[in-house]
């Protein structure tokens, strides 16, 4: 069935389908409608679901790990800085292993305030130990949530699921919605690998001492260090799963192929432009123009940010002549989160692009198609001066750089 | 520790006295019961096991008389809080060094 609906809908519209257990979420903006949409489906009857209306969203991150914990199928949504809010059991949900899935609908960081689109909420919490799936479109929205699900429970990592406030949450596009029954055999009830239970009590996280030590019954338990390097094999490893889950998506609803980076006109590409979220659709009519212009220029979208698929990135941009990261967030002090990442996985390969980043549509700054034009055509036009430090994008009332 | 699946290497323990260790050498105060105050001593009845209720190591037992596993007590002293009928006492853990280094031998 086809549906007209906005992003939030989309996203809503997956989580029910997903037949997820527990909501706990608290409203905020760009986010709300899709907390509302869960809370009318759970008051219709067309979602079995506890809803845990919430005081905060470090509560309803709380609630979730509960839930989690119990082992349910267990989702929540936020943005910005309710996601900062949640930052101390982002980290608790992920170390725990709890496969709770979250929608980020992308939005600038207060100071100052703002309610409208960027990246820097989803970005500062790259190191969290949570898996960052980010969608395109509203039809990504959809599938992504569902995949997300069976990723998280698969691999026992919580995943977010990030996509723009307002240019994706509260725009119309039709985007197709799977059967019911076709997501049930695809997604599975959760069957948790650990749980809480009555019959076979156990302590979970309580403190845990650097080294490994014998625990009650005299067998060696594990100690921190061994317990987060688990965390992070297991993050690398889910890589190979988020693939076998794309595949089998791709086999039952015909969507899919490109779970880590999207390419658009890369193949013969001289220079390629890297960017986040539907930016790199946007971007997508900077190359047609160009391309008729006469450059050999592609976009690609990187669609799962953590775990960062490296060996994806250098086998997408080894031997291009330059590589353009375009980043909505920095990491302050330095540069693009994103191009920091890039630069860091092409180091070791022998055909080394050229590479630069630009900054632009913080804090939801108009991002527009000329500014993009004019960018990707400088950087284009001469890669070798470009230099390594960010250039800013629309910037007023100063001198860009 | 094996690591042949996702999700296995986690902090997981069966609860069970010893987890943390012999803790009753953490303690400065020893909690004792008076057996003539004391409600399912003193009724001989399955009763009250207030202390066994609050203690927060699980080792008080829900016997009668309710006993204490002074191997893993840490002395917070929480069941003398508790006992509604004051039967428990905190006394200094030094004046028990007798009993303690027979324990020891």
């Amino acid at each position: 069935m086809h549906l007209i609906e906005s992003g939030n809908v989309a996203a809503a519209t997956g989580v029910k389908l997903s037949r997820v257990q527990v909501v706990a979420a608290y409203p905020i903006t760009p986010q709300t409608p899709l907390t509302e949409k869960l809370s009318e489906f759970v008051a219709e009857g067309s979602l079995d679901s506890e809803y845990i209306p919430v005081e905060s969203e470090h509560s309803a991150m709380a609630v979730c790990i509960a839930a989690s914990s119990a082992g349910t199928r267990t989702f929540t949504a936020t943005s910005a800085n309710g996601l900062l809010y949640m930052n101390e059991q982002l980290h608790w949900a992920a170390g725990a292993r709890l496969p709770i899935v979250m929608c980020v609908v992308n939005r600038g960081i207060g100071a100052p305030w703002t309610v409208w689109n960027d990246h820097q909420d989803s970005i500062s919490q790259r190191d969290g130990g949570w898996i960052q799936l980010y969608a395109n479109d509203h039809q990504q929205i959809i599938d992504t949530v569902i995949k997300a699900f069976r990723l998280a429970e698969t691999v026992s990592i919580p995943v977010m699921v990030c996509y723009d406030g307002y240019l994706l949450s509260h725009t119309y596009m039709p985007f197709d919605t799977p059967d019911q029954d076709k997501v049930d055999s695809f997604l599975p009830a959760f069957n948790p690998i650990n749980k809480l239970d009555p019959e076979n009590p156990s302590n979970f996280n309580s403190v845990t001492l650097p080294d490994v030590r014998p625990d009650v019954r005299g067998n060696m338990a594990p100690g921190y260090m061994e317990i987060r390097h688990g965390l992070h094999q297991d993050m690398r490893r889910s890589m190979d799963v988020l693939q076998e889950i794309d595949q089998s998506f791709f086999e039952e609803f015909g969507r899919g192929g490109n779970p880590f980076l999207e390419p658009y006109r890369c193949d013969d590409a001289d220079h390629v432009v890297v960017c986040l979220g539907s930016l790199s659709y946007h971007m997508r009519d900077v190359i047609d123009e160009l391309r008729a212009e006469g450059t050999a220029v592609g976009v690609m979208g990187v669609q799962l940010y953590r775990p960062f698929p490296d060996q994806a990135i250098v086998d997408a941009l080894a031997g291009k002549r330059s590589v353009m990261v375009f980043e909505k967030a920095l990491s302050y002090g330095n540069q693009g989160a994103l191009y920091a990442d890039i630069k860091s996985a092409l180091y070791t390969c022998t055909e080394r692009p050229l590479i630069c980043n630009h900054i632009l549509g913080l804090g939801g700054r108009e991002i527009k198609t000329k500014h993009l034009y004019d960018a990707v055509k400088q950087s284009c036009e001469n890669p070798e001066t470009m230099g390594d430090t960010p250039r800013w994008i629309g910037l007023k009332c100063q001198d860009n750089g | 520790m094996k690591n042949d699946d996702f999700g296995c290497m986690i902090s997981k323990s069966e609860p069970g006295p010893g987890d943390g260790g012999r803790t009753g050498s953490w303690r400065v105060q020893r909690p004792v019961i008076d057996l003539t105050k004391c409600i399912p001593a003193k009724t001989g009845k399955a009763a009250c096991f207030t202390c066994w209720l609050f203690c927060p190591d699980a080792v008080v037992s829900k016997t009668i008389p309710p006993k204490i596993d002074y191997v893993y007590c840490k002395g917070c002293g929480i069941c003398a809080e508790e006992c509604p009928s004051g039967a428990i006492s905190m006394e200094d853990e030094s004046s028990f060094i007798h009993d303690i280094m027979k324990e020891n031998k």
